[in-house]
């Protein structure tokens, strides 16, 4: 080993405890941050999975206006054939047509403004997953059926059950008066409020009849077989869409804004504490190496007499620091890494959260998700906050007088 | 050729409200290869000279030459530069690394004057056995005696033939046998290498190896003796 590595190495035996104390400070954070960020890239995963998968999808074909204003007029033409081509062409079975409009939907007592999706039954289980929350009843099957489906918070409101007739007015594309009388086959129960409280789904055959659609719907809902292929599926997606149609592809993250700033929010609280984390460890760093540096004071002097340069000696306080540095991460990584993999593979879960998952059709545990990202980014940060704070007893070194020193004890 | 040359040089310290006259207009030249003993009562000011000479401290007056260079205006760096190269330094007891070996201790010091790696290891040996401390190369500082510590500081020293060697105290925390031997190892580089030594020692022992001996008092020289080697 080169000899100004094994000084710097030996250097930091000199006291073992005072190193370890300092290396396991490092460790113990680079456990804490491999653990927490996997657990919250995994925990934004599911969220972006779960909210998207409940209704929205990864992304939707529409006509351009609609995203800011939904009017019924701003349709995708054949919308079902559209789905249908799609779905060949690329080979997926998780593509839907829909329609939609704003209704007012009363039962026998009351009257409440809704929004009512036409949706395909044999293809809207595989972008939603609202048919599979029905808590009674059944969903959709018949595509020309009069049937719905409404939330429970809805069917609360309504004070109406499976079986209990729904009236909805509303008015067609061409701006003339729509009215239908519905059969409630379904209530679900999302665990979304906004959701339970204002959406209805009938059979897209159906809604083309009573808004007078003529073929036509407003959305055709694509997923991906994961949110990190939805990009190259959106160019695909773009690249089938019938040349001459004004139509456009909206991403999860247009569809749904709401989500990426609930994710960065949280992001930033979290990155807040890991702040205060690193800042604890550099200190403990800072605190170590001008110890460290000041109890060398006389040796330091010694060899800055015999010509050592205040910049080596500097040099060397960084090396030392860089090898403790170099254990955390190793030990962190080793540790957090398996620790983290470990739950990974068998998930945890804490009291009433299994609870909760059920009822909301989440997965009833946790599982944090290891990345090469998750692994190398808090112990990139602590090693070099942990340098940082080194710099300053490295750069005390240029006041130190070598006669001076010398006199030191 | 004078190895070393001092004009005029003054160093004032104030300590409370009294001004202490560290060196007062000393003046002094050692020609090359002398062996001279700086000899004085403590607070004679042996320490502020020799720093003075070894570009560790800046006289407040005066001049000095080393080789024929002057250095009292060098800057920081090349003082640093000056001292790896050209001189070599030998303090009281513990002035090694501790936690190198004798031979890393020497060897480190070559790395740092550029020293190729290929020829550190060997140039190590000799010296440690020029010094006379043949198998305890790989013995770290507290595994060894005062003397045989100091022997690896003159090793340190002298591995790279500098001209100049200055020793403030060596024999300080040593035994009177060790000192002997130190100051044979000593007198032995002086005389087969041409070495120039400046030693500040109140030592009668180390006066006793000494050619000249230079007694000074309150920052001056007052007595300078030319004298046979013991
Ligand atoms: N850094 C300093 N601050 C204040 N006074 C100093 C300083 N260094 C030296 N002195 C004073 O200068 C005078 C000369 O000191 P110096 O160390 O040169 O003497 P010395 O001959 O080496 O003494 P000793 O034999 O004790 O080593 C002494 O009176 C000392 O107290
Ligand atoms: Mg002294």
């Amino acid at each position: 080993m080169n000899l100004v590595l094994r000084l710097a190495w030996r250097n930091l035996w000199r006291q073992p405890r005072r190193t370890w104390l300092t290396t396991g400070a490092m460790v113990f954070s680079n456990v804490l941050l491999i653990f927490m960020i996997s657990l919250q890239f995994g925990m934004y995963r599911l969220m972006i999975d779960n909210s998207l998968q409940a209704f929205t999808g990864h992304m939707q074909v529409q006509a351009p206006g609609y995203i800011d204003d939904q009017k019924i007029r701003q349709t995708v033409p054949n919308v079902r054939q559209l789905a249908a081509a799609l779905r060949q062409e690329l080979g997926s079975e998780t593509i839907a047509a829909r329609a939609s409009t704003f209704v007012l939907a009363s039962s026998e007592e009351r009257t409440y403004g809704i929004a009512v999706y036409g949706i395909e039954p044999q293809f809207e289980p595989q972008v939603s997953s609202i048919p599979g929350l029905i808590t009674a009843g059944r969903f959709l099957d018949a595509d020309d059926a009069a049937e719905i489906v409404i939330g429970s918070v809805l069917a609360r409101n309504l004070r109406v059950s499976v079986g209990d007739e729904l009236t909805l007015l509303g008015s067609g594309k061409d701006g003339s008066f729509a009215a239908a009388v519905v059969t409630v086959a379904g209530i679900f129960e999302s665990g979304v409020p906004d959701i339970d409280r204002s959406v209805a789904e009938l059979p897209l055959g159906l809604f083309q009849d009573v808004f007078y659609m003529e073929g036509s719907g407003h959305q055709v809902v694509v997923n991906a077989p994961r949110l990190s292929e939805a990009d190259t599926l959106q160019s695909e997606v773009e690249a089938l869409l019938p040349p001459g149609q004004d139509l456009v592809v909206q991403d999860w993250d247009a569809l749904q804004p709401g989500l990426k700033q609930a994710i960065q929010a949280d992001m930033s609280s979290a990155f807040f504490m890991y702040g205060i984390l690193v800042i604890l460890v550099a200190f403990s760093v800072l605190n170590t190496q001008l110890m460290s540096v000041l109890e060398r004071t006389r040796e330091f002097g010694i060899v800055m007499a015999l010509g050592l340069t205040p910049g080596r000696l500097g040099r060397l306080v960084l090396l030392e620091t860089a090898m403790m540095g170099l254990m955390g991460v190793a030990l962190g990584a080793l540790l957090g890494g398996a620790l983290t993999w470990w739950l990974g593979v068998h998930g945890f879960s804490y009291p009433g959260m299994e609870e909760m998952a059920t009822k909301f059709n989440l997965p009833a545990r946790m599982y944090p998700r290891v990345t090469l990202t998750s692994l190398l980014a808090g112990p990139a940060v602590v090693m070099l906050f942990s340098l940082l704070a080194a710099l300053y007893p490295a750069l005390r070194l240029h006041r130190l007088h070598p006669v001076e020193a010398m006199r030191a004890a | 050729m004078t190895a070393v040359r001092c004009v005029d040089l003054c160093k004032t310290y104030r300590q409370g409200d009294q001004d202490i006259k560290a060196l007062d207009h000393l003046s002094l030249e050692i020609g090359e290869g002398g062996f001279v003993c700086l000899s004085s009562p403590s607070g004679g000011g042996k320490t502020t000279l020799l720093n003075a000479i070894g570009g560790l401290d800046k006289p407040d007056q005066g001049e000095v030459y080393i080789a024929g260079q002057r250095i009292d205006n060098l800057s920081k760096g090349e003082l640093a530069e000056l001292r790896l190269r050209r001189i070599g330094f030998v303090f009281q007891a513990y002035n090694l690394i501790p936690v190198l070996t004798a031979r890393e201790n020497v060897e480190f010091v070559m790395q740092v004057q550029g020293v190729p790696a290929a020829d550190r290891g060997r140039k190590a040996l000799d010296i440690l056995a020029e010094v006379g401390l043949e198998g305890l190369e790989d013995r770290r500082p507290a595994e060894m005696s005062g003397g045989q510590q100091q022997r690896v500081a003159v090793a340190r020293a002298i591995v790279s033939r500098p001209a100049l060697v200055l020793a403030d105290e060596p024999t300080a925390n040593l035994d009177s046998k060790t000192s002997d031997g130190l100051m044979e190892l000593f007198t032995e580089l002086n005389e087969h290498h041409g070495t120039t030594f400046v030693i500040a020692s109140h030592d009668q022992r180390v006066m006793g190896y000494a050619k000249r001996i230079v007694r000074m008092l309150d920052g001056r020289i007052v007595d300078d003796i030319q004298q046979d080697a013991a």
